[in-house]
């Protein structure tokens, strides 16, 4: 029953195959087959969003998508979003802003946030906090996310993507 | 941001805002928290837990869990050694490490739903997961005892055999395992002289801390008896102590490394998976990864108590506060240890109140063991003292604030427990509110209402390890044990800044493991900046005395004439040339080699915090939900070293407090059986809960700390429920006296306010 | 979570096959918002997962003036939200639709596995049912028409026999002078799941209604459609009498339970405000309509 099945996905740009458990979420795939940890496991139910990637340009919580359903798809990671050493303009806003305590949720954010600016550039508060109502953030109130996401979107950061 | 600004002290870096040190790992994913460590081999571990709230477990049987393939090993309480019954000095509160151990893997009982009862590890998580299933155990199943009332209750089932309490004596088996009472003047007479008096009852439900990330460790037991632990932890050296103290292992065989930490509030200043983590890893010789999911972490780890609060009020008409008295029972969970002995000693603290009388009780309930949750048990005490006083406020005909002003307490002003207050800034945060733009405006519009509060929280001190290290090129790194849990790293590299007279940028801070600092305290208490900042600030000093010495032979002079001046060494006396860190450096070698500073510090007397908040509110009268408009927080930092993250901290707690007042609870069913073990059903508030948070700084710096400042960890959280109260009977006039203020519970009084208004009427 | 086996069909005819093949085994895989869940919590254990999002024919949405609409079982809520002709005509079902979780749940819950997981406190099945909805359903033996308020049977069951697959969900084009409008009352603004939820449909004729359809969620076993209430109004003018009349039947015929989301009295007060406040918010958009 628990044979390993070969998904061929692009991942951060790079075609990419590994091979995983049907069993095996798509937060699981990254985090221990491919080492890539920066997508956090807050609750496995959806409801914090610390493991947001983006799929097809949209945000989807990868805790609640099976690994061999990445077959085909284009995913983001949080460790696709700066060029080189170059940061995405909501990761400067973000440290600019003292947008993160802990950073626990910080890589869900800057991806659900990266979907909103992706879609909508120029969002308002309102739409920011629809757009990031899916992310918990325990440490900051949200404020000083809030307010990054905000210059991010002034400062072009669509356009960097 | 407004800041009140006493003193003289000009600091150069203390009080400016960079980018934090450890920021560019943490927006690129690249910073490793605990479950993001792997190792060659390893191993996955899962915890079996209680499915009852109060069960004697007659047996376990593992033999089938073992036999499933990839399991490679089963352990039950029966593989912990037996500790005494005494208490210990905890992470933040203290301990009893018998009790600790049992909370660790149940022994004979199971105290409470998902009390750990058996740890399986596997070659992969959900094989472990599976092995659970396998794992046999068969319990008697007893009465649940779920509230502080019915276990005081004459004739309540005991659930600890052992446990007495000093004023029942030795012969007596008992529920409550402490009373504590703290007295001043004489209550009678003070409420004799009262003209006003209110008395009510409140009560708040249990509730979690919340972080983000899972408890999570990862064990590695070396053949010759060494073992090494990484995981997220508010203290290393307390996981080390207490893990030691669990597997009966020496303290100095085992390494905690401090892995970046998602969240704590007081909920990671204890163990619960790392000694399993040793003890799997020395079972298999393979590292154990332990991590737990999310309804692991609501059952099993360490809420804070709910419970019961009397409290009963006197003033004058003209507004003096004349008497007070508080019967308090918090819920400590399976084991004694409720934070209650300092919620009494918080509950009149904002005021000068000549006659008091605090009776406090620890109470054993079958909930989980409660841990510290920010100001541990002060918002609660707060959400029933700071609803009083508004209405003794309103009585009086006095605002709010200023009624506050009126009875503040002051330097001088005897705290609960004897002693009087040094120099504190209560009044100055009422003040800030006063002044604030947000309570200077005005409120518009039907079911809005506004409400303020007051909190105090003590701050601790403690001890802390620093060191300080001068680099080849002149820059230097500074070296703690404290756990950076939301920006403290930044913080010591200010500091260090400040005092070596460096660009804050060229001082790299770092964290490091139990064998690579000396002993430091939890990351908790709000004592980080202050307590590991003065060993920082003095370790910083250290460095210098040492450059100092450095130039004075360079230049054939005593020490004592050598002056360092941000960063340049000079001297006075016949010219020589001043020479900066930089030019020093390469001359280290023959004047005695390189430069470490090092203190290490027991703060013992350290400021202590007042938070004021003002929240406006509106409330929908058909539905009963709480919308919060508006929120302002005003606190006394001492001196802000990192405005932004104390500006954060600010935020963060009042949102934590808003949760508190508005709907997080713990929700179990007649069994004892928690059924909102998850984020779904524990509401937590999200961003589109909220507005902006306003803050305002306050700066009234703490006597006998070489910065002024203070802890700012935790006081913002103690304010906003007994606020959101006041602002919730300001817009539709109930008196809220239950938490969480959920919608059901508004709706309720306000049906029946209006049931009542209907029948006055009717009998008009 | 214990091991299963997974397929993904391109194809209808493949998809009935595997989950005749499966039975009582299988389970189909949509967003996987609730199955995932299931299935690591052990409250469904399927050997086999059938994933149905590869299937065309689960993945239109496709509206006609006079046919009305085809959504496709799989189609995620986001698409819902996002699409233009259904904002115009079915704004409850979009509103609905937007109360589904998070964006990032939204990106792959569909309604029609949230008319699948059987959910008495589903959002988009009120909204369903309020419209009048039906259920396509395929199975090896054929397939059938299902009222949606039909759907649900139990908590967590439906009519889907196993091996049954529900293909699209069916709604009329909407009459001059009808709307939708769906409410749920929850604590927060987000990510709860409802107290209570309420959807209305009124067709009106001058200021009288001439047809009306109140549904509601989280007050009984299953999703409800009101008729006495819906029937109370037919005919009637629409003021304050006649929708507390409505109100109070649609309160009688819920039968809500305590538990951690509210008390069974709360419940049956939210039925009665949010039956009044759907009503005012469809009866304006019929008016426009």
């Amino acid at each position: 029953m628990d044979h390993k099945t070969v998904v061929e996905a692009t991942i951060n740009g790079e075609r990419t195959e590994f091979l995983c458990e049907p069993r095996q979420s798509l937060l699981e795939v990254l985090r221990d087959v491919l080492g890539m940890t920066g997508s956090k496991e807050g609750c496995l139910t959806g409801d914090c969003g610390a493991c947001s990637v983006i799929i097809d340009g949209r945000a989807v919580c990868s805790c609640l998508m099976l690994g061999v359903e990445a077959e085909g798809h284009k995913i983001e990671t949080v460790e696709g979003l700066a060029q080189g050493s170059k940061l995405h303009p909501l990761q400067q806003k973000f440290l600019e802003n003292a947008s993160l305590q802990c950073g626990i949720c910080t890589p869900g954010f800057l991806m659900s946030a990266k979907a909103l600016l992706d879609h909508n550039p120029h969002p308002s508060e309102a739409e920011i906090r629809y757009a990031l109502a899916g992310n918990l953030c325990r440490c900051t109130g949200y404020d000083k996310i809030v307010h990054a996401v905000l210059e991010a979107s002034k400062s072009g950061a669509s356009k960097a993507a | 941001m407004a800041a009140t600004t006493e003193g003289t002290h000009q600091f150069r870096v203390i009080g400016t805002r960079p980018i934090r040190h450890d920021g560019v790992e943490k927006v690129t994913g690249a910073a490793r928290y605990g479950a993001d460590y792997s190792f060659p081999g390893m191993l996955y571990g899962r915890v079996l837990r209680s499915p009852h709230a109060h069960a004697n477990i007659k047996s376990i049987k593992t033999d089938k869990a073992l036999k499933l393939a990839g399991v490679k090993a089963v352990v039950t309480g029966a593989d912990l050694p037996e500790l005494p019954d005494r208490i210990e000095q905890g992470g933040e509160l203290p301990i009893n490490l018998h009790h600790l151990s049992c909370n660790i893997l149940a022994r004979g009982k199971a105290m409470y739903d998902g009390h750990a009862i058996a740890a399986v590890a596997a070659t992969s998580p959900h094989i472990a997961e599976e092995a659970l299933r396998l794992i046999e155990v068969e319990y008697e199943v007893l009465p649940p005892v779920m509230t502080v009332e019915d276990a005081m209750a004459p004739g309540a089932p005991i659930l600890l055999s052992s446990l007495r309490n000093k004023e029942d004596g030795p012969d007596k088996q008992t529920n409550v395992a402490a009373h504590i009472q703290f007295k001043r003047g004489d209550v009678k007479e003070g409420f004799a002289k009262a003209d006003y008096v209110i008395e009510r009852s409140f009560k708040s439900a249990m509730v979690h801390q919340g972080y983000i990330e899972p408890h999570n460790a990862v064990g590695i037991y070396n053949s010759d008896g060494h073992a090494t632990i990484y995981c997220s932890t508010q203290g290393t050296f307390v996981v080390r102590s207490l893990s030691a103290a669990v597997l009966g292992i020496p303290e100095g065989k085992i390494r905690v490394v401090p892995a970046e930490i998602g969240g704590g509030f007081g909920g990671k200043t204890t163990i619960y998976l790392e000694p399993l983590s040793v003890l799997l890893s020395q079972k298999t010789g393979h590292p154990v990864k332990l991590t737990m999911n999310r309804a692991e972490v609501l059952r099993a780890t360490g809420p804070t108590s709910g419970g019961t609060i009397r409290c009963k009020m006197g003033a004058t008409k003209d507004g003096k506060i004349v008497a007070a008295e508080a019967w308090m029972a918090y819920e400590a969970g399976g084991f004694p240890g409720s934070p209650v002995p300092m919620a009494a000693m918080c509950i009149l603290a904002p005021y000068d109140i000549p006659n008091i009388l605090v009776d406090a009780y620890d109470v054993v309930v079958n909930r989980p063991k409660t841990a510290a949750y920010r100001a541990p048990g002060a918002t609660n005490a707060a959400f029933a003292s700071e609803t009083i006083v508004n209405e003794l406020a309103e009585k009086c005909g006095i605002d709010q604030c200023d009624f506050r002003l009126m009875n503040g307490a002051h330097e001088g002003t005897p705290q609960t427990a004897g002693p009087p207050y040094k120099r504190i800034g209560m009044k100055e945060t009422v003040e800030a509110i006063k002044n604030s733009a947000h309570y200077k405006s005005k409120l518009t519009g039907k079911n809005r209402g506004r409400g303020m509060a007051t909190g105090f929280w003590f701050n601790i001190g403690f001890q802390s390890s620093a060191m300080v290290n001068i680099h080849n090129d002149g820059t230097a790194s500074v070296v703690t044990g404290s756990v950076d849990i939301g920006g403290s790293r930044a913080s010591m590299a200010i500091i260090t800044a400040e005092v070596l007279g460096l660009d804050v940028n060229d001082v790299r801070p770092l964290v490091a493991d139990t064998d690579s600092i000396g002993y430091t305290d939890v990351t908790g208490g709000s004592r980080t900046t202050v307590a590991t900042g003065l060993a920082v600030y003095e370790a910083a000093q250290d460095a210098v005395r040492q450059l100092k010495e450095r130039a004075a032979k360079l230049w054939e002079k005593k020490p004592e004439e050598v002056e360092f001046n941000n960063g340049v060494l000079s001297s006075k006396n016949n010219g020589v040339k001043p020479m900066s860190i930089k030019e020093l450096v390469p001359r280290l070698g023959r004047t005695g080699g390189p430069i470490t500073g090092r203190a290490t510090v027991n703060a013992r007397a350290v400021g202590p915090a007042f938070a004021s908040t003002c929240v406006d509110v509106e409330v929908d009268p058909e539905t009963g939900k709480v919308t919060i408009l508006r929120a302002t927080c005003a606190q006394d930092a001492g001196k802000a070293v990192h405005p932004s993250y104390v500006e954060g901290q600010m935020q963060g707690g009042t949102v934590q407090g808003i949760g508190w007042a508005l709907n997080e609870e713990y929700f179990y069913d007649a069994k004892g059986v928690l059924r909102n073990s998850g984020l779904l059903d524990y509401r937590m508030p999200t961003c589109l809960d909220l507005p902006m948070i306003e803050t305002v700084i306050v700066e009234v710096p703490a006597p006998g700390h070489p910065i002024g400042s203070r802890g700012v960890g935790e006081v913002s959280i103690v304010p906003p429920p007994a606020a959101v109260a006041n602002a919730i009977a300001n817009a539709v006039g109930v008196r809220m006296t239950e938490l969480p203020m959920s919608p059901g519970r508004v709706l309720k009084a306000i049906l029946h306010k209006e049931g009542a208004a209907v029948a006055s009427a009717a009998a008009d | 979570m214990h091991a299963i086996n997974y397929e993904a069909p391109k194809t209808l005819k493949d998809a009935v096959a595997l989950l005749a093949q499966h039975g009582e085994k299988g389970r189909p895989l949509c967003g996987g918002t609730d199955l995932i869940i299931q299935l690591r919590a052990g409250v469904r254990r399927p050997e086999f997962v059938v994933d149905v999002k590869k299937i065309p024919d689960l993945l239109k949405i496709s509206y006609d003036a006079k046919k009305g609409l085809r959504l496709g079982a799989a189609v995620p809520a986001i698409e819902v939200c996002e699409n233009k002709e259904l904002q115009r005509h079915y704004p409850g079902l979009v509103e609905a639709a937007h109360l589904i979780g998070s964006n990032q749940i939204q990106t792959r819950a569909s309604v029609g596995g949230n008319l699948c997981n059987g959910s008495p406190a589903a959002d988009t099945t009120p909204a369903l049912i309020a419209l009048g909805a039906r259920a396509r359903v395929i199975g090896s033996k054929g397939e059938r028409e299902v009222k949606v308020e039909e759907f649900c049977t139990a908590p967590g069951r439906t009519v889907l026999a196993p091996g049954e697959l529900l293909v699209e969900i069916l709604i009329d084009a909407p009459k001059p002078h009808s709307a939708d409008a769906y409410l749920r009352f929850i604590p927060r603004n987000e990510m709860d799941i409802a107290v209570v939820g309420v959807g209305s449909w009124l067709h009106l004729d001058g200021d009288k209604v001439s047809a009306a359809r109140i549904s509601l969620g989280a007050v009984a076993a299953t999703p409800l459609f009101a008729a006495k209430a819906s029937e109370s109004l037919a005919g009637k003018k629409l003021d304050d009498a006649t929708i507390d009349r409505a109100c109070k039947l649609a309160i009688e015929l819920s039968s809500p339970i305590d538990d951690m989301r509210g008390t069974a009295e709360f419940r049956r007060h939210l039925v009665g405000v949010l039956t009044k406040r759907t009503l005012h918010i469809a009866a304006e958009r019929a008016r426009k309509a």
